[in-house]
């Protein structure tokens, strides 16, 4: 069976001054995690506070965007074309709710390997996604 | 303190309606409160206490609590989605031991199938990071069962089992919206909606609702209905902890066992369980955390029948549950509870009713399982 992944159109993600460079580096191709400085952990999504320490002292990191399927759902009933909502853990530990693209859906299994790609939005913005490699 | 035998459930009231296009939402929510005071044998002025959640029209209880006609002591409109109403159950309780209030009324209802669903709030923190990925609520549960079965070996076969055995107990209910007996082989034919599961792994959407009373002592012990105690209560939230995200465990395995430290008892005692059922998973992951078997042997737990009434060892949602009967507003918590009532009355169907049934637990869980879910376990006797 096949069902190869189509480019869904994607509602803009709104940006506040905390998250606007976040938007910067993912239409620049990078895609950021956030760090904390005072107890190291990376957490996900991005907050200004750490949610392990509860430190204010966060900063961005760029993150190579590799990583592996923790979980994906093939959601074929919910919109004008399928697509695969995911959980990707990244190298770095951090576990991300995105969508796996650009890969014939009916393949993809958890644990597969992954690499960041970023897909335009309505609103110009981009999105981190991630497909097979 | 202990809200050990301080509060009990004396009104339960599910509304008859799954189609309401000619009614307010409101209007429901009254109708559900006039349905559940006349169970009980109470007047609405008796009630000096309201419990709502996000369904009810209004900023939290102010707009419910002047339409009603309402005279309170105590107000809470704690949202934790579908297991909200197993929260009232025990906030009310703890509020009635406090002497803060002694007749607490609890109303649900919503038209999800006559109503436009209102639009996720632009300020909710996740939002941007998610909203674009496609979340909705099957798919967010889908990944659970996706990862169940990848570290469990549970099969799409086993999931099945759950939704059959609410069809079993669904042909006995008159209101209930699918009556018809379905087999493993149905729920596999039926089309796949987000992988791994298919259609009728899916609760029914619902309009309509439901009421609860919770009592102080010296109130049920006047009136004339048999008397439901409050035995322990347990509840707990879970979210993606910062990135850590593991789907192996829901907040289940927090809220039960509070409940059963609390009710002093284990879940081998237990002789009815309702365990909400927004999709199969949900029922296999809760049974799990609850302890009612161990950690990724849910599968076998539920194939076979073992949760029909009558057949099975742990009898579950014997009024068809959210799968067949009913899930109002999209929240099935209340009628979690409402169906325990019966089973401990003696005033569930015929065809599915324990024997001698004196203890019971309700478990709820509402949000959505794979990202942000909010926990619920009560644990109730006959008296």
């Amino acid at each position: 069976m096949s069902t190869p992944a189509q480019d869904r159109t994607l509602v803009a993600p709104i940006s506040d001054a905390f998250s606007a460079p976040f938007w910067m580096a993912a239409a620049e191709g990078t895609l950021l995690i956030r760090c904390c400085n005072a107890c190291r952990a990376v957490h996900w999504y991005p907050r200004a506070h750490c949610p392990f320490c509860f430190s204010d002292d966060t900063a961005w990191q760029a993150s190579p965007g590799t990583g592996h399927i923790y979980s994906v759902s093939v959601t074929r009933k919910a919109g004008p074309q399928p697509y695969a909502i995911a959980y990707v853990t990244l190298e770095e530990g951090v576990t991300l709710l995105s969508n796996i693209v650009d890969c014939n859906l009916d393949g993809l299994r958890i644990g597969d390997r992954v690499e960041v790609v970023f897909k335009p939005t309505e609103g110009g913005a981009f999105m981190p996604m991630f497909r097979p490699v | 303190m202990s809200i050990r035998s301080k509060a009990y459930i004396v009104g339960a009231f599910e509304h008859p309606t799954r189609k309401a296009p000619d009614k307010s939402t409101a209007q429901l929510h009254a109708e559900c409160a006039r349905g559940a005071l006349a169970d009980a044998g109470l007047e609405l002025r008796d009630v000096d206490a309201y419990f709502c959640a996000g369904d009810a029209p209004g900023m939290g209880a102010l707009s419910m609590a002047d339409y009603l006609g309402l005279k309170l002591k105590h107000v809470d409109s704690t949202d934790t989605g579908g297991s909200s109403y197993l929260v009232h159950v025990a906030h009310a309780a703890q509020a009635v031991a406090a002497g803060k209030c002694r007749v607490a009324l609890i109303t649900l209802a919503g038209r999800p199938r006559s109503e436009a669903r209102t639009p996720l709030a632009a300020n909710v923190p996740e939002v941007p990071f998610e909203a674009a990925y496609g979340v909705q609520t099957l798919n967010m549960y889908a990944m659970v069962a996706a990862r169940h079965m990848h570290e469990f070996g549970t099969t799409p076969e086993q999931l099945a089992w759950v939704k059959v055995a609410m069809s079993h107990h669904a042909q006995h209910n008159p209101h209930a919206m699918l009556r018809d007996v379905v087999s493993v082989a149905d729920v596999l034919a039926s089309p796949r909606v987000a992988d791994p599961l298919h259609k009728l792994d899916c609760c029914v959407v619902s309009d309509g609702g439901g009421a609860l009373l919770v009592v102080a002592p010296e109130v049920a012990r006047s009136l004339k209905r048999p008397r439901v105690k409050v035995l322990g209560a347990g509840e707990a939230l879970k979210g993606q902890d910062g990135g850590r995200v593991d789907l192996s465990y829901s907040a289940a395995r927090w809220s039960g066992p509070a409940a059963f430290s609390e009710a002093g008892v284990s879940p081998a005692d237990i002789q009815y369980a309702s365990i909400y059922d927004s999709f199969t998973i949900t029922v296999l992951m809760q049974l799990e955390d609850l302890g009612f078997c161990n950690k990724g042997e849910g599968g076998r737990f539920v194939a076979d029948g073992n949760l029909i009434a009558g057949v099975g060892k742990l009898p579950v949602n014997t009024d068809g549950g959210g799968l067949c009967n009913n899930h109002p507003a999209n929240r099935g918590g209340i009628t979690k509870v409402i169906e325990a009532v019966r089973q401990l009355r003696g005033e569930a169907h015929p065809k599915v009713q324990v024997p001698n049934c004196t203890l019971a637990l309700a478990q709820g869980t509402g949000g959505l399982l794979g990202s942000r879910h909010g926990s619920a376990t009560l644990i109730l006797e006959r008296e």
